[in-house]
């Protein structure tokens, strides 16, 4: 892999994370993380939605005229989060039941939007495919850590199986509440830029 | 009445968009620095989105749901289009934002002027998409979901406004260094969040 490709899958995982930095996609990411599942396969399809969007906008950027290409991007995408869907209702039912609104929403999810117009439309198809799974895999890594966690002190559970007995079927964990609602995601986000942040000081914005 | 009333304060307080759905973050932590854009923003919102939610209604319930053609003619019935949902719901929210910005544009420049940029944003505002989802989801009728798409306006435009009021006094506060800006705002967010599950069970 060249060093060009490589940068463009590496840094949008920790040294431009499309959560933390780009403050993008951040509506899913607080509503689909009570569960680690849900999270999981969100960021499977927002990630192969991300990757499919830049690359056929990337192959199209010289057709796509300047002034009606906002439609044309929004075109592009919700065909493919139909496509996405339409598998989702058929091979994971139930999940796709839990996600309810929020598949639909990967369309106005601003990372795929973001990315179709800062990166796809000046780049070629590959590196754009290749920018489409990094910040996929960017979105995903702070998901999976908030879904982890809110799975683990809500519910005593990782993937569904339990790991901390709680106390109603006679164990010793008390569930902490707080992270199942969404205050808790809040806080949880919050804490994990914090902590991006101090790793990393010159991402910390100036107050203006 | 007293279903709509019921329905009205459960959008504004109760399922607030923003801070018990999380719709409409993008904005709604990137435009709440200063009040006065806030409340722009926010008013431009419930006026989309009061448009939207019924405009997406009728579009469902006579083009796109199963049987829904049958008014165009009886051989139609048979097709359900509800797949093209996306699509279509996407398309009336870009063109009712054109619209309605034309519209004031003309009609009265003053708020035009107060909206600016904000107007065209909106049209990726995911709050917007949400509500005409949840719509759908929830089989409001048509009066339901102008009264829905006033509520859930109102309730977003309401905690963009409080979230920038409390931001403009934290200026005043010694945040600690890594958590300033975005950090801190999630966490206000949170406990708005818990101030706003206050509301919960509210019923008249």
């Amino acid at each position: 892999m060249s060093s060009t490709a490589k940068t463009t899958l590496i840094d949008p995982l920790f040294e431009s994370n499309p959560i933390a930095l780009q403050v993008l996609g951040i509506c899913s990411a607080l509503a689909v993380t009570t569960k680690l599942e849900t999270a999981f396969v969100m960021c499977l399809a927002v990630t192969s939605v991300l990757a499919l969007s830049n690359l056929s906008i990337s192959v199209l950027r010289n057709f796509i005229p300047g002034s009606i290409r906002i439609i044309v991007q929004l075109t592009i995408i919700a065909s493919l989060v139909i496509v996405t869907d339409q598998i989702l209702k058929a091979y994971l039912f139930e999940i796709s039941k839990q996600l309810s609104v929020f598949v639909g929403l990967i369309i106005t999810n601003c990372i795929i939007m973001g990315r179709a117009e800062a990166f796809a439309m000046q780049n070629g198809p590959i590196l754009s495919f290749v920018d489409g799974i990094g910040n996929g895999l960017g979105y995903s890594v702070v998901l999976m850590a908030v879904a982890f966690v809110r799975e683990l002190l809500s519910q005593g559970k990782l993937f569904g199986a339990t790991v901390l007995v709680t106390v109603n079927d006679g164990g010793w964990y008390v569930p902490n509440g707080l992270l199942g609602i969404s205050a808790g995601a809040f806080f949880l986000i919050g804490l994990f830029i914090w902590a991006l942040r101090t790793w990393k000081p010159d991402q910390v914005e100036e107050e203006g | 009445m007293e279903h709509y009333l019921n329905l009205a304060i459960k959008s504004i307080f109760i399922d607030n968009m923003a801070l018990t759905f999380f719709l409409g973050m993008c904005s709604f932590l990137a435009c709440s620095k200063k009040v006065t854009t806030a409340i722009g923003l926010g008013a431009a919102v419930v006026f989309v989105q009061t448009v939207t939610v019924p405009m997406n209604n009728l579009m469902f319930n006579y083009l796109l749901s199963d049987g829904a053609l049958a008014w165009i003619s009886p051989e139609l019935a048979e097709y359900d289009l509800s797949f093209l949902g996306f699509l279509c719901y996407i398309g009336t929210i870009a063109a009712m934002v054109q619209i309605v910005e034309m519209a004031l544009d003309r009609y009265a420049p003053a708020l035009y002027a107060a909206l600016g940029v904000f107007l065209p944003l909106i049209a990726v505002n995911c709050a917007i998409l949400g509500g005409s989802l949840l719509m759908v989801e929830r089989d409001y009728t048509l009066a339901e979901s102008v009264v829905f798409g006033f509520g859930s306006g109102a309730g977003w435009a309401l905690a963009i406004i409080a979230l920038a009021s409390i931001r403009e006094r934290m200026r005043y506060s010694n945040v600690p260094h890594g958590l300033r800006g975005l950090g801190m705002t999630f966490i206000l967010t949170g406990l708005m969040a818990i101030g706003f599950m206050a509301f919960g069970g509210i019923q008249l």
